[in-house]
């Protein structure tokens, strides 16, 4: 057996309201790498927060290396070996590489001023450690997010670290990025490293993972080894329940066409794309990051300015798109980044589900409190956003539920055409068993669904016919028979049908 | 019908003590102080005088509050007010225009200065402070040239009476003020166009994705904001019978302050007409109340600017803690 270099047990920590872990845990050896999953609201956080000593825990025990600890503080976790990557990095842009990685520990000349070369020079051997192969001088801001990870790896090594926290750290990364993040990883775990891995994609468990702990409502669920299990174990022990099919989708035969767009040029991401989407038919966007399907969309809502290229609405033809227009149209785009383009973080949930429909009952100097209600209300109930109340601040939701409200915000628009851009991003299995029950909903309906998608699998199971798009040029399209995962990737990593 | 509206008034009123108990608190806290140690605070006279000082801040700080809610700021202000007067005063004594339209004349150089304003913001991508900072210089520069740097004095009754009148008891500008605030709230609470500016100033890239014309909110709000120091120009030169293009320095602080101490963040979408009615009167009795012990005039200075940096600390902190709740 290898050497235990972490166990937490029975770790209790209750905020004013809510018991956020109840008899968690999770232990980690030298050379292992652990998932760590579960819903949001789980507690993931939370107990990584009491191992990077961010607060200190109520009760329960943490030994590291064997020998009982207390971690009061984020630097008695750093002393004792532990770092923590976070999600948003925590990097100073218009700093160098090295003098990031020796921030608050800055090295000296002889004259006491701060040498940046001997700092360039020790700063070498850690980048090494990680495979970055970039100048230590170079600022961060130029790099990469991929590579300013690995500046934020490399650091924690400067720190002596030997039990490494990674939240969630691909959700930013284009597919090549995660390749050389696993490689790094997997090296690091050679090294002898305990690595805790939080991640809320399956591939990626079974692809890096020697084994997973699991947590639900803040309770250890249990630790398995990744070769001895399936998805749908993980699943279970996950949301406690069996999710059953947990892609739901009834096809019917598509009608008429919404919206077409021809030869859309715009931008440098953007190089004549050409697409229909019917009612009743969910048409799939898929590509590896960057490939422009975003921007593709935002061209077509006239969120961007569009180069060159013909819109046609119900088979008119749109003089000039604007948000504004297309919203009137019945068009929706629901934007991928929950934070920045979708919500507004710190008002309510009803503030956000009504903004683009204010002139439903706002007219003049009256505003109808009634039908405001009203909308709010059907919004909440048929997306069942799980809230005590409408006036609750949506930066207070899981990501799940502000998946939700987002939804319901473009829904309330009554559109023809919803497009959907990485609706499942960051949110747990219970919450996208749920948005994919309520898109499957929406095109029984006779919605045309657009559906951009970075997980092969959604867009696989969830789509009626699917787009491949590869730097900014659609290389491919597939009907549903012809789904296969080798064609897909083929089309994706830019080979293109005549070839 | 009427226990129903009973009933929302009851809520709002709940509402309005429960978000700003703190600031008047303080408001109460200086009222007593001041009735105590200062003579005369309490009276009618001083009330009166209290208000008018109130309103010409006031004017100021409505349109600073909104530019603050759009997460940006507002400078242009004091300077704008001098150049808006100069401008009134000499378009009636020195081209013999109607009063009405040297009134007229005044408000429009705030609206066009405003316009400029907002133009330059959202199509050139300045930073709000900068943008404002320099137009505050060029407005103080044209009132200086063009009054050619003395002020331009006037004996007309009329113009003087629309400063100094009174509606029984109330002066004239403390009813525009009024009249101001009432519009202020239907603008932000009763509006669409409210709505969008509170979700412009939140988050400006969701308000684009949810279909709101972003550059019109923006414009707008400057040039509201331009246009109430157009008419704080009028009204000042009003009341002293002459357009001085030396008038308002430092009047834009006073308008910060008070929006700020009545709770409008600096990371904008947030800001109610209720916190600034506080803000602005707090501000007013700082002025009146030492005043009336006789203090150095210039210790208002200092206490202004201390009060500013303690109420967006507290502005901060109950962000954080909003924040770390979430």
């Amino acid at each position: 057996m290898k050497e235990e270099l972490l166990r937490m047990e029975n770790i209790v920590k209750t905020f004013p309201g809510v018991r956020a872990l109840n008899r968690a845990g999770i232990t980690v050896h030298a050379g292992e790498v652990m998932g760590f999953m579960g819903e949001n609201g789980a507690g993931k956080s939370t107990l990584m927060n009491v191992l990077g000593g961010v607060f200190p825990a109520d009760s329960g025990d943490i030994y590291i290396t064997g020998e009982q600890v207390n971690i009061r503080s984020v630097h008695d976790s750093q002393a004792l070996g532990v770092a923590f990557i976070h999600q948003e990095l925590a990097l100073e842009p218009y700093l160098t590489i090295a003098e990031n990685i020796f921030l608050g520990r800055e090295m000296r000349n002889s004259l006491g001023m701060i040498s940046k070369d001997k700092m360039a020079e020790a700063a070498k051997p850690f980048l090494e450690r990680v495979g970055l192969e970039v100048d230590p001088n170079e600022f961060v801001g130029r790099l990469s997010l991929g590579q300013q990870q690995m500046v934020e790896i490399a650091k924690s090594f400067s720190l002596n670290a030997r039990i490494l926290i990674l939240d969630e750290p691909t959700s930013s990364l284009s597919e090549k990025e995660v390749e050389i993040l696993f490689h790094t990883v997997r090296d690091l775990k050679s090294q002898g490293l305990g690595i805790i891995f939080i991640t809320h994609k399956m591939a990626e468990v079974f692809r890096l993972c020697d084994a997973v702990t699991i947590l639900r409502d803040g309770e250890y669920m249990g630790t398995v080894q990744s070769e001895e299990c399936t998805e749908n174990q993980l699943i279970s022990l996950m949301v406690g329940r069996d999710l059953g099919n947990y892609y739901v989708r009834t096809f019917n035969q598509p009608g008429e066409i919404m919206l077409e767009a021809q030869h859309i040029r715009a931008g440098k991401r953007v190089d004549d794309c050409s697409f229909v989407v019917r009612s009743g038919e969910v048409l799939g966007f898929y590509g590896l990051v960057g490939a422009g399907r975003s921007e593709l969309m935002k061209a077509v809502m006239g969120l961007d300015p569009m180069d060159s290229g013909e819109i046609y609405l119900h088979g008119e033809k749109v003089r000039r798109t604007s948000p504004m227009f297309m919203q009137n149209n019945g068009v929706a785009l629901v934007p991928e980044s929950r934070k920045t383009e979708g919500l507004l973080q710190q008002n309510t949930i009803g503030f956000n589900i009504t903004l683009p429909v204010l002139a439903g009952f706002i007219r003049r100097f009256r505003v109808n409190r009634n039908a405001e209600r009203k909308i709010i209300n059907r919004g909440m109930t048929s997306l069942r956003v799980k809230a005590p109340s409408a006036e609750v601040h949506c930066a207070a939701l899981s990501g799940g539920n502000q998946q939700k409200v987002l939804l319901a915000k473009w829904l309330a628009t009554n559109p023809q055409v919803l497009i959907l851009d990485e609706p499942t991003k960051g949110i747990d299995v219970g919450a996208k068993a749920e948005i994919y029950t309520i898109i499957n909903n929406l095109v029984k309906e006779g919605l045309a669904i657009i559906l951009v998608s970075s997980e092969m699998m959604e867009v696989m199971n969830m789509s009626d016919r699917m787009i491949l798009m590869n730097e900014g040029q659609i290389t491919g399209m597939l009907d549903r028979e012809e789904y296969s995962e080798e064609l897909i990737l083929k089309y994706a990593m830019g080979v293109t049908e005549n070839e | 019908m009427n226990k129903k509206s009973n009933h929302i008034l009851v809520r709002s009123t709940q509402e309005y003590f429960k978000q700003n108990w703190g600031i008047l608190l303080a408001l109460l806290a200086m009222c007593v102080l001041f009735s105590v140690f200062g003579t005369n605070f309490l009276t009618k006279t001083n009330i009166v005088n209290l208000l008018r000082t109130c309103a010409t801040n006031c004017y100021l700080a409505i349109g600073v509050q909104l530019a603050i809610i759009l997460a940006g700021i507002d400078l242009t202000g004091g300077a704008l007010a001098a150049l808006s007067g100069v401008i009134c005063v000499m378009s009636f004594e020195n081209a013999g225009l109607p009063i009405w339209m040297g009134i007229a004349l005044g408000i429009l150089v705030g609206i066009v200065i405003g316009l400029m304003n907002g133009f330059i913001i959202t199509y050139t991508g300045i930073h709000p402070f900068v943008v404002t900072l320099a137009m505050q210089s060029i407005c103080r520069g044209t009132a200086y040239l063009m009054a050619n740097g003395s002020p331009v004095s006037t004996t007309n009754r009329t113009f003087g009476t629309f400063g100094t009148g009174a509606l029984g008891p109330i002066p004239y500008p403390v009813v525009y003020m009024v009249i101001f605030l009432i519009l202020d709230f239907f603008l932000l609470n009763k509006t669409r166009t409210g709505r969008h500016i509170y979700a412009v100033g939140g988050n400006e890239m969701s308000a684009r994705f949810s279909g709101i014309d972003v550059k019109k909110i923006k414009i707008l709000v400057w040039t509201v904001s331009g246009a109430m120091a157009g008419f704080c120009g009028v009204v000042l030169a009003a009341r002293m019978s002459s357009g001085q293009p030396s008038t308002g320095e430092g009047y834009e602080t006073d308008a910060i302050a008070a929006a700020v101490l009545g709770g409008t963040s600096f990371f904008g979408g947030t800001g109610s007409v209720g916190g600034l009615i506080i803000g602005v009167l707090i501000i007013g009795i700082i002025s009146n109340g030492l005043n009336l012990m006789h203090v150095n005039s210039y210790w208002q200075y200092v206490l202004k600017g201390i009060i500013i940096i303690v109420a967006v600390y507290v502005d901060m902190m109950k962000q954080r803690r909003q924040n770390a709740a979430a």
